[in-house]
């Protein structure tokens, strides 16, 4: 409350360049939409299935008909692009939620409740952290058959640690504020406690810590389709279709370097959301 | 802090023993059966009853566990199923060659991605910093192993300068030894040199711009010491923890960058073992890496108390 009545004291100049969105908000947050767009509709847009073969057109180079080439089996490796959106960003954001499910509110009772609870739940994150993540990840995915939804546990077992953290953090730092203490003293519940008043304020920090693991998601994702242990063929999963490609690399670059750049797009679109975001929380970090 | 490195060792161990169980019955969930593994397409339920008696196979799980256990306690990791070659030999060369790649690759990483962090926070706004960002951009975006494909078409197909795979001892000269390592390590380096780029830049915005640097230039100091007695030394604090967190990343980077450069690791060999099913290797190899996962952590925390003073081990916590 207090800063929005300086806010409102101060200069209405102040004001209007506070409500400008970060450049790298718009940019991130219109490649991320145009993303899903892409995702969503690859059945319609994309110009061939992503799995259909075209024996005589195999590896031929990117052209107008075959817009970013073809693969070692003639498939359309554009087509197989627009469908491996699906595939990383159903990735990125599934392990996210995960995570998020799991770490947030562990972080939130255990900066709000400390003590006991709060060693308790720092102590587990401890242990959980101490293991090396590639490890359990490969450890799960080798013993048992792959699958998307495995993949995407995996990855968010491994980030619910750092969010946790995080989220506790944030609260620890706000349970200071004469809010809580108001709060306190009117004898609210628990449950409002955390949902009415930490969360509200909890929520910005965690989607810069969202969007940053978003984009482990997806690139922890292709790397272990890279490594054999993800997605399986002949899902046109991007991870996959560069460690398909690997073999190629001297004749036919275009297969494996054409995902690279998808998943490059996808992961700066999404850094930039964060950064974007993190510069409208804080301010003081833009570069001046 | 005697006591606190006491207490972290501890930590370790029952780290390692969780690990050791979870990896003990995880290859037992698996389902494929060792006996026929080894006896191959002839083996008959008689032959193979029989080879399980024989390599302990039929006793309850928690005796084979101890038996796995004590062997690994005192170096004897079994008989790979595949290479039928003792286990520890082989895992030894391949953690010291993986060791190799990983020294070279954070030795890399702390010099320069700390330097360009600084270089870009110091000249902030100006071109050394758009420099460095969309470097840093370009280099966090993309796995490791994309690099590695990259750095193979650019300096082996394209220029032919560099070997594309494989390894060559340091008794095969010089020359060839780093001709072998100098893409793996620039792969690995990339990613993680982004990182530290990024976050070193930011913490030492911060610093250079907090009351004690403003106060500092107040004195009169000179701009060098500034920067490097006051906000370096704060700005730093950071970039160590996530020196020491990238250090797991660098385990599951080593995994995927020996499999691009076919290079002869641990982690090759754990990708190998995996796909084998080659459960004395895999299970060796995972807590070998464990292990030393661990210990690089324990270092890192011991690091981070040298250089934050305010930081005293042993204490109360917070």
């Amino acid at each position: 409350m207090a800063v929005r009545l300086t806010e409102l004291a101060a200069a209405p100049v102040i004001r209007a360049r506070r409500r400008q969105l970060p450049a790298a908000l718009v940019v991130g947050g219109a490649l991320v939409l145009a993303l899903l767009a892409i995702a969503a509709l690859a059945q319609w847009i994309a110009p061939f299935p992503y799995d259909q073969m075209h024996i005589r057109d195999r590896f031929l180079p990117p052209s107008v008909h075959y817009l970013a080439g073809t693969d070692e089996y003639g498939r359309d490796v554009f087509s197989r692009l627009l469908f491996g959106s699906q595939l990383s960003l159903a990735l990125g954001v599934t392990a996210t939620l995960i995570s998020m499910g799991i770490g947030v509110p562990l972080g939130l009772i255990a900066g709000y409740r400390r003590g006991v609870t709060d060693e308790l739940i720092t102590r587990t994150l401890d242990v959980m952290m101490a293991f090396p993540p590639i490890m359990l990840v490969l450890l799960i995915l080798a013993v048992t058959p792959p699958s998307l939804m495995k993949t995407a546990i995996a990855i968010g077992v491994l980030a619910v640690a750092p969010i946790a953290r995080v989220t506790r953090s944030v609260t620890l730092d706000l349970m200071s504020g004469e809010f809580i203490e108001a709060a306190r003293a009117r004898g609210e519940r628990l449950r409002y406690m955390l949902m009415r008043e930490l969360m509200p304020n909890v929520w910005p920090v965690l989607m810069v810590e969202a969007s940053l693991r978003v984009v482990f998601a997806v690139l922890l994702g292709a790397v272990l389709s890279f490594l054999g242990f993800g997605v399986q063929p002949p899902a046109a999963d991007w991870g996959l279709m560069i460690s398909n490609g690997r073999a190629f690399v001297d004749t036919a670059p275009w297969i494996s370097l054409a995902p690279g750049i998808a998943m490059s797009i996808t992961v700066i679109a999404i850094s930039l959301v964060g950064d974007g975001l993190r510069e409208m929380l804080d301010p003081g970090l833009r570069v001046r | 802090m005697v006591a606190y490195v006491v207490q972290r060792l501890g930590t370790v161990m029952v780290i390692m023993l969780a690990m050791s169980l979870l990896v003990f019955l995880a290859t037992h969930a698996l389902p494929s059966n060792t006996a026929a593994l080894i006896l191959g397409q002839y083996s008959t339920p008689e032959t193979q009853a029989a080879l399980e008696h024989k390599l302990g196979l039929d006793l309850p799980l928690p005796v084979q566990y101890w038996h796995w256990a004590k062997g690994m306690l005192e170096g004897d990791m079994g008989q790979s199923l595949v290479m039928e070659r003792p286990v520890a030999p082989m895992l030894w060369d391949a953690l010291s060659r993986s060791a190799i790649l990983a020294v070279s690759a954070m030795a890399v990483v702390s010099t320069l991605g700390l330097t360009l962090g600084v270089v870009a926070a110091v000249w902030r706004g100006r071109w050394p910093d758009h420099a460095a960002s969309i470097f840093t951009y370009f280099g966090v975006s993309l796995p490791e192993f994309y690099w590695g494909l990259v750095f193979i078409l650019v300096f082996c197909s394209t220029f032919h300068l560099l070997p594309s795979s494989g390894y060559a001892n340091l008794s095969d000269g010089f020359g060839p030894f780093i001709a072998h390592i100098v893409l793996p390590v620039a792969t690995l380096a990339l990613t993680l040199l982004a990182h530290v780029a990024r976050l070193t830049r930011s913490s030492m915005v911060e610093a250079l711009e907090s009351m004690y640097v403003k106060v500092a230039r107040a004195r009169g100091l000179p701009e060098r010491l500034v920067i490097v007695r006051h906000a370096l030394r704060n700005a730093l604090i950071p970039s160590i923890t996530v020196l020491a967190q990238d250090f797991g990343f660098l385990i599951g980077g080593i995994v995927a960058v020996e499999t691009v450069f076919a290079y002869p690791g641990l982690g090759r060999m754990l990708v190998g073992a995996l796909e084998r099913q080659d459960l004395p290797l895999m299970q060796a190899a995972i807590l070998v890496l464990t292990g030393v996962y661990c210990l690089a952590n324990l270092t890192a925390d011991l690091l981070y108390g040298v250089a934050n003073p305010r930081i005293r081990y042993g204490g109360s916590i917070d």
